[in-house]
């Protein structure tokens, strides 16, 4: 049983939202941690 | 037990990701970076372009993680306070153990990340820094001493130290001085700010100078930091340590400093003052450390 005025639309349209942010922040992460290792490669060659 | 079967279940709305990078005072960091910037950029030798922009970013995260630790353990105040009402958590939009779940995750990871990007000294200075805000300024000292400005400066004062580290893997004599040029800025920059803010401290119950010690004398104050200052900002021209592009600079703008600090030592605040010498002071600190910084850099660069 849920609230009568729980708003689920409005609840699941945040849940997307931070979804896709944060997809793109873990994105951007693989993405740097890919280039730190090939810096550090660099490096040590 | 049958109640909470039958009883309406409202699943919490989920945080916002804009009161995440709330949390982490955006504004603030910005500082933070810019002067970890400088201190990478001003050590000797060169760094990998991607392993600077992995440790600045570490650096930004670390200052990140303590701003949302910061919040979560002041959220009481905050909600007191008209500049910080609005903040996620005592704008109600957001559940207190997010924002402790959000900062320890972040200050883990800023750590890992630069370990993983520099080394073992940078990491352990990030370290410090974050517990330092947290445990030393943030519980120990802001509700408890007039102080705490003073003693607290020095946790905003470690990023060009920690820049510095994640280039050289030690520490001289530049980047101690560059501390503690921040860490002398530290109190005229928010003693400016506490005279215009006094009542909404004084109403949250944290003993800022102006609301234990007054106005006389936190006006007193601002002037013999300014001057302090002043000693710290040219003391690396004066060891040779840095070329006359810094020291014209810091010589110039600190003696400006000193001037607007002593338009605020010579007066009283009046009534419907509207505290514009304060708030000059306030905002020309800012200018005044992006300078000074940006400074250093060109210096060294003009020297290479």
């Amino acid at each position: 049983m849920t609230d009568p005025e729980f708003d689920e639309v409005a609840f699941r349209a945040q849940q997307r939202r931070n979804a896709n942010v944060t997809a793109m922040v873990l994105g951007a992460l693989a993405v740097l941690f890919f280039a730190i290792t090939i810096a550090k490669l660099g490096l040590a060659t | 037990m049958a109640q909470s079967l039958t009883s309406p279940v409202t699943p919490a709305m989920p945080a916002d990701w804009r009161d995440l990078l709330a949390l982490t005072k955006p504004r603030v960091m910005s500082l933070v970076v810019f002067t970890a910037l400088c201190g990478l950029l001003a050590a000797p030798g060169a760094v990998d372009p991607i392993l600077g922009f992995a440790a600045v970013l570490a650096i930004a995260l670390g200052a990140g993680a303590s701003g949302a630790l910061n919040q979560w353990y002041e959220a009481d105040i905050d909600a007191m306070m008209k500049r910080t009402a609005k903040r996620p958590l005592p704008g109600g939009r957001m559940e207190r153990q997010t924002a402790l779940h959000f900062g320890v995750g972040l200050a883990a990871f800023s750590l890992l990340l630069m370990y993983m990007a520099s080394n073992l000294l940078a990491t352990a200075i990030l370290a410090v820094a974050i517990l330092f805000y947290i445990v030393v300024y943030t519980v120990w000292l802001k509700p408890r001493t007039p102080q705490n400005i003073v003693i607290g400066g020095a946790a905003g004062a470690f990023p060009p130290l920690i820049g510095w580290a994640a280039v050289t893997g030690d520490i001289t004599a530049l980047p101690v001085l560059l501390f503690l040029l921040i860490f002398l800025w530290t109190p005229p920059h928010f003693w400016a700010l506490a005279l215009f803010m006094q009542s909404d401290y004084a109403k949250a119950g944290i003993p800022m100078l102006p609301v234990v010690a007054g106005e006389r004398t936190t006006r007193r104050q601002i002037m013999i930091y300014s001057l302090l200052m002043t000693a710290g900002a040219i003391a690396p021209w004066l060891l040779g340590l840095t070329g006359a592009v810094y020291g014209v600079t810091a010589a110039v703008l600190s003696a400006a400093f000193c001037l607007l600090a002593l338009d605020i030592a010579r007066r009283t605040t009046q009534p419907d003052d509207k505290m514009k010498p304060e708030k000059r002071l306030f905002t020309f600190s800012l200018f005044y450390l992006f300078v000074l910084f940006a400074a250093v850099v060109a210096d060294r660069w003009v020297l290479a």
